[in-house]
């Protein structure tokens, strides 16, 4: 069994939702913390519960709703969504209210609102569907885990036109707290610098990615997915990127383009260097965290990117090509970690 | 390669305020003793007026139960402890030659020591410990305890409010049915916080009293705190195993109620549709379902909602059935754990939970939940429903075999 992106739409830094060039414009941010660029979400959501809905709230379910018109499907059968950190804005709120109010008198909204499931919950509502819902919580394999369990519901015919997603909001607390955990560059710098730094430390993000999949060929299918793989501290990272190259029939020569998920810190982006001047020495080499800021499941934006540029069929300038390489892609293999503690692989190809 | 694509239980283990381990459970139901009494292991103005149901060991027992250490949540400590007795049950000698993820659930986290580190970071965002909040994620605390057990070929984390850790054992039955594992730890854990505490609270839908799950007179829940995992094995390592298999996890369904952010339907759709679906995916008929471990929160809306829900299934012959949170309180993301790890027991010693303190059958029910202790009894299938918050409904169906 085949499986295909039927369809998908991503919120992010730049302008990649609904439909724009592709990477015309990149949008320039200097400091250390990368915002999403808002649409209109009264296209897609009642105004009056708009106001209600944090930001990882409405981003989701837009991208949820945008993805599913773009694959010209009304109601899903199955809802999968993957966050690392869930709904930030309403946990950071009610827990400050606790503290504030010494936990009298406190009204309950943020509370209901700060469950993981509650994107992958408000999307069922909306569409009034009683299908699969899951949401995933893994830390930096949040997206690939609700991914993984998306293409096995596929091979079990338990579903088809499975909504799978990726979400992530970066509030000012969280921004704060991971600054002070060192996650952040301490200066601030041009995305479009990110990789010259040298320095320790990355940029912070946030955004929310949909995709359909269907085991249903389509003309208008915007890749295959061939496979997928997550692993936890990877002792040999090449031979593990082997490894599934060959679990998926493929050799790294029929690799058209790597998507590498670089972040601009000096320490995390040894293995990509590294992997840079050995199995992939060949291999033309896009990164594409200076886009979209780095969050635990940025991710979802790289598999858009990938998808998309495969059924575009031209690879933007925008995306820090290492290399020349074939402007058309066929064959797309996706290499992220997360800390260097998760590693994720994604292989997508033409249709 | 083995054609069964059964996936069997293995081993169980289990944390709760009514006991430390399996032995200590089956003790206490016995005994009819309920867990729930007054808050003692946290700073909060309502001690003394919720009864909560609390793990009868300090953070510092768990740690030295457990060694893992004082900066970790408490529900990692809680995991950890259960989690490690259900793979040390499964007594599985050569692990290393097999592929073992762990899937587990919880529903707030490392939130227990981001609380205290909240306090001061308000004051001043320079300030409150780091260490108190950099395991702040769900995700980590499954981290944590597959760290301490040495699992590292697969594992993640499920977070679908009270029916958490009910999705990550059947997720963890299809990775194995799927071939990507052999062993999978499966279930959950939720210590209380008074961020839960405090929400249930705005929802007004806590009992100031002990709660009466499925009574007419019922006021709402008592929030609980423990872990539960089973250890999922295939065909081909049940096989390997000198020991006999609890059960076989014959069905499981999730659906989605599609109603409200927090409440259930009135005719419980969701709960009927994953009751449903868990019986069409085991082959069974309502009537060979021998009990019925009930989510039976004690809410007014729950209890009505599923009460609805199974009388629509099951209507005119009824099985055995309990809320065991009569017991253990609402264990959140660990109920569906925990309640995994029951109705196993269930099957393997043949015994039937009592329902405790129900004295009102509700008006709009022809049926009521079991009161005695009952040993002895024929289970040969028991269902487990879960759910929560966000319409999210999930039932399992655990067969003798």
């Amino acid at each position: 069994m085949k499986v295909y992106i039927r369809s998908s739409a991503c919120i992010s830094a730049q302008n990649t939702f609904g439909n724009q060039p592709f990477f015309q414009d990149v949008v320039e941010y200097t400091g250390t913390r990368l915002t999403t660029i808002e649409p209109d979400y009264k296209q897609y959501i009642d105004p009056k519960q708009i106001r209600r809905m944090s930001h990882v709230i409405k981003m989701g379910v837009a991208t949820a709703k945008e993805c599913l018109i773009q694959g010209d499907a009304e109601m899903p059968g199955a809802i999968i969504t993957g966050t690392a950190f869930g709904c930030m804005e309403d946990t950071v709120t009610f827990l400050t209210r606790i503290i504030e109010f010494q936990e009298e008198m406190l009204p309950p909204t943020s509370f209901i609102q700060s469950t993981h499931n509650t994107v992958a919950a408000q999307i069922a509502l909306m569409l009034q569907c009683h299908s699969y819902n899951n949401t995933f919580v893994h830390k930096g394999v949040s997206f690939e885990s609700a991914l993984f369990d998306a293409i096995m519901l596929l091979k079990e015919q338990e579903a088809d036109n499975i909504l799978v997603g990726g979400t992530e909001e970066m509030v000012d607390t969280s921004f704060k707290v991971l600054t002070r955990l060192g996650l952040y560059k301490r200066f601030p710098v041009s995305n479009l610098d990110l990789y010259k730094t040298e320095t320790k430390g990355t940029i912070g993000g946030e955004g929310a990615a949909f995709f359909l999949l269907t085991d249903k060929t389509s003309h208008e299918n915007l890749a295959e997915l061939n496979g997928i793989k997550t692993l936890y501290k990877p002792v040999d990272i090449e031979a593990s990127i082997s490894n599934f190259l060959k679990e998926n029939s493929t050799d790294i020569d029929d690799i058209d383009l790597v998507i590498s998920g670089q972040n601009g810190d000096i320490n995390y982006d040894l293995p990509y260097k590294k992997l840079a001047s050995t199995l992939f020495k060949n291999a033309a080499i896009a990164n594409y965290k200076h886009l979209c800021g780095e969050y635990p499941t940025s991710s979802a934006f790289g598999l858009w990117l990938a998808a998309n540029i495969i059924k575009r069929g031209e690879v933007p300038e925008a995306v820090a090509l290492y290399k020349t390489g074939t402007l058309s892609p066929k064959k797309i293999l996706f290499y992220n970690h997360y800390q260097n503690k998760y590693h994720s692989l994604m292989l997508v190809s033409a249709i | 390669m083995s054609t069964d694509r059964t996936v069997y239980i293995a081993g169980l283990g289990v944390i709760s305020a009514i006991g430390n381990n399996v032995t200590e459970h089956l003790e206490a139901f016995k005994n009819g003793h309920a867990g729930m009494g007054d808050i003692t292991m946290m700073d909060t103005i309502h001690s003394g007026k919720l009864p909560v149901a609390e793990v009868k060991l300090s953070n510092n027992e768990l740690i030295a139960l457990t060694g893992l250490t004082e900066h970790n949540s408490r529900t990692a400590l809680l995991s950890l402890a259960a989690a490690r007795e259900a793979l040390n049950d499964a007594a599985i000698t050569n692990l290393e030659n097999l592929r073992v993820g762990m899937v587990s659930a919880n529903t707030v986290g490392g939130m227990d020591r981001s609380e205290e580190f909240f306090v001061e970071f308000l004051k001043d965002n320079n300030k409150g410990k780091l260490k108190n909040v950099y395991d702040h994620e769900c995700g980590s605390m499954t981290e944590s305890v597959a760290d301490k057990l040495g699992i590292t070929d697969f594992m993640t984390t499920i977070s679908t409010a009270c029916s958490s850790s009910a999705n990550a054992i059947f997720y963890g039955a299809r990775l194995i049915k799927n071939d990507v594992l052999d062993v999978v730890i499966a279930g959950g854990a939720d210590a209380l916080t008074k961020f839960t505490l405090n929400g249930f609270n705005t929802l007004m839908i806590l009992d100031d009293a002990f709660c009466k799950p499925f009574d007419e007179n019922r006021k709402g829940l008592n929030l609980g705190e423990g872990a539960g995992y089973v250890v999922l094995v295939s065909g081909k390592v049940a096989s390997m195993l000198h020991k006999p298999m609890y059960c076989a996890l014959s069905g499981y369904n999730n659906s989605n109620d599609a109603f409200h952010q927090t409440a259930s339907s009135p005719d419980g759709t969701g709960s009927f549709m994953a009751m449903q679906g868990a019986l069409k995916m085991s082959g069974l008929k309502p009537s060979d379902i021998s009990y019925i471990n009930l989510h039976g929160t004690g809410t007014p809306n729950n209890d009505s909602a599923e009460g609805t829900a199974i009388k629509r299934l099951f209507d005119p012959v009824y099985p055995p059935m309990s809320s065991t949170k009569s017991f253990t309180g609402h264990t959140l993301g660990a109920s569906g754990g925990v309640e995994a790890v029951f109705s196993a027991l269930a099957i393997k010693h043949k015994i039937i939970y009592p329902n405790l303190r129900f004295e009102t059958r509700m008006n709009e029910l022809p049926f009521e939940p079991e009161k005695e202790f009952l040993t002895n009894q024929p289970v040969e299938h028991v269902m487990s429903n879960s759910f929560g918050f966000g319409g999210n409904c999930t039932s399992l169906i655990f067969s003798a075999v």
